[in-house]
């Protein structure tokens, strides 16, 4: 029973029409998450500035508020304020759709996340699936944005776009799979329910897979080659200003609230935590997990694309696949009371097996003869 | 690097190449502008010279001739000659291009083209290189104002 | 099976966050593999050398701390030997060593540059830039006590420079030359064994011994592809002889080894600085006697030095007046990107910026 569900009840008490008892409770909540997201992204924007200059030894914005707490708002206002500069040659209506389909599916994700265990907008039974499927549609975006801007360095990324999307969701989806097997549902709830021990402790591969293969799906530090500014300028970003690119901007930073939010609930038992109320500890290792994110970004270099796909094919999905054998061997012969045991087995396996594959595994000359 | 003896030098390509050297002195090795593309060939090629280095290539406007200096080096005899060839003609000055040879010459002498209007044969593509197509005059002459 | 494509043609710069300055490469690509890659240049083009010719010996100095705008003290000394040269001045002791300290100096803040933006290429999102920034900026900091100026030093004369270093000058030196070699071991521990700089510039971009030496490449490029070739080792100017040092070459010619010839020419330029504040003579002249009105004897003169990007030479020829008759810059990254087609074709648009950075391009140099 959610709490939506409860609200539900208490108009259906009041004698509301049939309409209004349905529609009521489910926009209340769509505002609710749709305010709380932003807010969210909003402290993420400020938080990734602020740390970001601390990892690069420099101070970050602090001018705006303490602590330079509303820096993210005054960006905003900039942003709003810009010109809205539209290629003479650019596809006009697709141009104009795609941030807004950048940023649809990300908020549509936050309906089957669960902030809390009533704290949901609707607890789906394919939670998981909805998820990939939904998350997926944003990259179609980004190539309609790409293709749309008549600009090569867009069309670039919006061909990189599409490459990165097919090869990196194989993986997540097989590591997703060993996820469900697990938990032996697919419904997040249940997922989060089933994890008396947080599956980053059982599926550590699975877990490393899916954080990678996130990173790559939110285009984030080392794979963030669609808007590889060294390369090509903004990505698919580059022929928007604006508003437009506000909507560019928080649909980064909302996908990776909502893969933080996704590997917090998959991997890291969710609201689940002892002491502080469960929203609080879901936000935490939200935190916890972007920024990890951010830190990567601050450290690593990027990959090439052709580098990036071996990653992808000869690397992860392989790893990826043993992983689901082997959990699913482990849970057909260990007996729940030996979850230890399943532990030890699977660091060990997952420490050997990145071993072995980072000793065979190499990423090609990368020259072409032409 | 020592500056290799160009008195010497300048006595032996003379020797070679039968009137191609103008003057010799200590300091340069001054040949005639027909010659040196084949005196150029003989100092790259001849063992114990070897000049396989060729770092400055410029140009300089006396009025009367226009200078071309070449430094080439040898990274090999750790020596280093300055090579002279004077071009009389100011419509047309014409030399032979030494990029064949040296691509270090490749975009030192666009340069000279675009800036002295120097016309080197041979060379594979001898464009104007920093000012813009269409660009009237050369500024580096100096009757250029 | 062969599938037939059309050729795309990029624009790269001249605005691009990646040119290094105001470059355009004009791009062929098959997908994102590079054809055809060729740099237009120019549009930084200020004439200095038309420019010199109206201008006195001492009003030229500063044009040339417009050239290699990151390591501009190396210009201004490049220069001004070329006219000491000409006119047979000879600059005090004190004066050569302090030369030579600020020259090694400025080619640790310029290859902490190169470095920098090079991993800044390749996607490390600026913080090994603002790293190394940390040390530029002391550099900097020394600088300004010496000039009273950061990027355009205008400080070398001719016969010397424009006066001595103040007394906090010398102790700042002390303790940054002290520091820095743990400082490049901090940053060997950061990039040296990083698995992505080593997939991403290993094997990149390849210039052969053979090719850097025909198209007349200098510096750490001509270096990285294993030729020993110096100038301060081969032809000590100045009072290189005196000093004790390596010089570091690489054997494949790749992005990395530039970038590892880079890192080890850091750590032979404080070896340098620290043997010349030992051996620095105490108080005395740092500049010789030069008339204000200084006229050149007739002739002409050509110095070249190993700046930090490669030989930097300057061409002087005077007719007797006070402003030289004829100035040609000798521009070492002009020459280095004649090998852009050679290294990058085959490769990818992201390698074509790397190797790009790895040759570490300033464009004030290239168009003068």
């Amino acid at each position: 029973m959610t709490l939506l569900d409860e609200f539900q009840l208490f108009l259906k008490t009041l004698g509301w029409p049939d309409w209004a008892y349905y529609s009521v409770p489910a926009l209340t909540g769509i505002v609710i998450i749709v305010a709380a997201v932003l807010t969210i992204v909003i402290v993420f924007i400020w938080w990734e500035r602020r740390l970001l200059g601390r990892f690069q030894i420099r101070l970050g914005p602090n001018r705006c508020g303490p602590e330079g707490i509303f820096q993210p708002i005054a960006t905003a206002v900039k942003i709003l304020l810009k010109e809205d500069i539209v290629p003479a040659k650019a596809d006009k209506v697709v141009h104009f759709i795609a941030p807004i389909a950048v940023f649809v599916p990300v908020l549509m994700v936050f309906a089957v996340i669960p902030f809390d265990k009533a704290a949901i907008l609707v607890d789906l039974n394919v939670g998981a699936i909805y998820i990939i499927a939904i998350s997926s549609l944003s990259m179609l975006a980004i190539f309609m944005a790409a293709w749309a801007s008549c600009n090569k360095y867009s069309l670039i990324a919006g061909l990189r776009a599409i490459a990165q999307m097919v090869s990196y969701e194989l993986p997540v989806v097989m590591s997703l799979v060993g996820v469900a097997m697990m938990a032996s549902s697919l419904s997040m709830v249940k997922i989060v329910e089933a994890q008396t021990l947080p599956f980053i402790l059982l599926q550590p591969l699975g877990c490393l897979i899916f954080f990678l293969g996130s990173l790559a799906e939110m285009n984030r530090c080392p794979f963030d080659l669609l808007e590889a500014d060294s390369e090509i300028v903004a990505g698919y970003h580059t022929e928007y200003s604006g508003m437009k690119f506000a909507l560019f901007y928080l649909g980064e930073y909302g996908v990776a609230f909502v893969y933080a939010a996704v590997i917090t609930t998959l991997f890291l038992s969710g609201w689940q935590g002892p002491f502080l109320p469960p929203v609080l500890w879901f936000l935490i290792k939200v935190f916890l997990v972007f920024t990890l994110i951010l830190w990567m970004r601050a450290t690593l270099p990027r990959l090439r694309v052709d580098q990036l796909m071996t990653f992808a094919w000869k690397f992860m999905l392989p790893m990826s696949l043993i992983n689901l054998i082997v959990v699913a061997i482990e849970i057909l012969l260990v007996p729940a009371s030996l979850q230890w045991v399943m532990i030890v087995i699977n660091f060990g396996l997952a420490a050997v097996l990145i071993l072995l594959f980072s000793r065979m595994f190499t990423f090609g000359g990368g020259r072409v003869e032409v | 690097m020592v500056a290799i003896n160009s008195e010497e030098l300048g006595k032996r390509i003379a020797e070679v190449f039968t009137g191609s050297v103008v003057s010799a002195d200590k300091e340069m090795l001054v040949v005639d502008s027909v010659h040196l593309f084949q005196v150029a060939t003989y100092l790259k090629e001849t063992p114990g010279l070897d000049f396989d280095y060729l770092t400055v290539v410029t140009a300089a406007d006396y009025m009367e001739y226009f200078e071309m200096i070449y430094r080439m080096v040898s990274l090999k005899q750790n020596h280093s000659l300055i090579l002279k060839t004077r071009l009389y003609s100011r419509d047309n000055p014409t030399v032979a291009s030494l990029t064949p040879l040296w691509r270090a010459a490749y975009y030192q002498e666009r340069e000279i083209f675009d800036l002295f209007g120097i016309k080197f044969e041979g060379h594979p593509d001898l464009r104007r290189l920093l000012l813009w197509e269409g660009f009237n005059g050369h500024p580096l002459r100096r009757d250029y104002l | 099976m062969s599938v037939k494509t059309e050729p795309f043609y990029l624009n790269i710069g001249p605005q691009h966050p990646s040119t290094h300055g105001v470059l355009r490469l004009r791009v062929t690509l098959d997908g994102e593999v590079i054809v055809d890659v060729e740099p237009v240049i120019g549009y930084l083009h200020r004439g200095i050398e038309k420019l010199a010719e109206g201008r006195t010996y001492a009003q030229n100095i500063p044009f040339t701390d417009r050239l290699d705008y990151l390591a501009a003290m190396t210009n201004n000394v490049a220069y001004c030997m070329a006219v000491e040269k000409l006119a047979g001045i000879k600059v005090p002791e004190r004066g050569e060593y302090l030369r030579v300290i600020f020259s090694e100096l400025m080619r640790i803040a310029s290859h902490l540059m190169a470095v920098g933006f090079f991993l800044n290429d390749i996607g490390a999102m600026m913080t090994p830039v603002l790293y190394m920034w940390r040390e530029r900026e002391k550099i900097l900091d020394m600088f300004e006590m010496a000039c009273g100026q950061r990027m355009m030093y205008n400080y070398m004369r001719i016969g010397g420079m424009s006066q001595d270093v103040p007394e906090e000058f010398l102790p700042a030196v002390k303790k940054f030359i002290a520091e820095m070699p743990r400082y490049i071991d901090e940053y060997d521990q950061l990039l040296a064994q990083n698995e992505i700089l080593l997939a991403r510039s290993k094997g990149v971009g390849i210039l052969p011994r053979e090719t850097a030496v025909s198209i007349g490449a200098s510096g750490p490029v001509l270096r990285a592809s294993g030729v020993k070739w110096d100038l301060r080792k081969m032809d000590p100017y100045s009072i290189y002889d005196r000093f004790d040092f390596e010089v570091p070459t690489g054997q494949t010619g790749d992005c990395y080894d530039r970038y590892w010839v880079r890192m080890q020419e850091m750590r032979q330029s404080v070896r340098i600085v620290e043997q010349a504040l030992k051996q620095l003579p105490g108080k005395g002249s740092v500049c010789a006697d030069v008339p204000q009105f200084f006229r050149a004897p007739k002739g002409e003169a050509y110095v070249c030095i190993e700046a930090p990007k490669g030989n930097l030479g300057f061409y002087v020829v005077s007719d007797g007046s006070i402003a030289p008759y004829r100035l040609h810059i000798y521009p070492p990254t002009l020459i280095n990107i004649t090998a852009m087609k050679d290294m990058a074709v085959g490769w990818k648009i992201a390698d074509l910026i790397i190797i790009f950075g790895s040759i570490d391009v300033v464009l004030g140099e290239i168009d003068r």
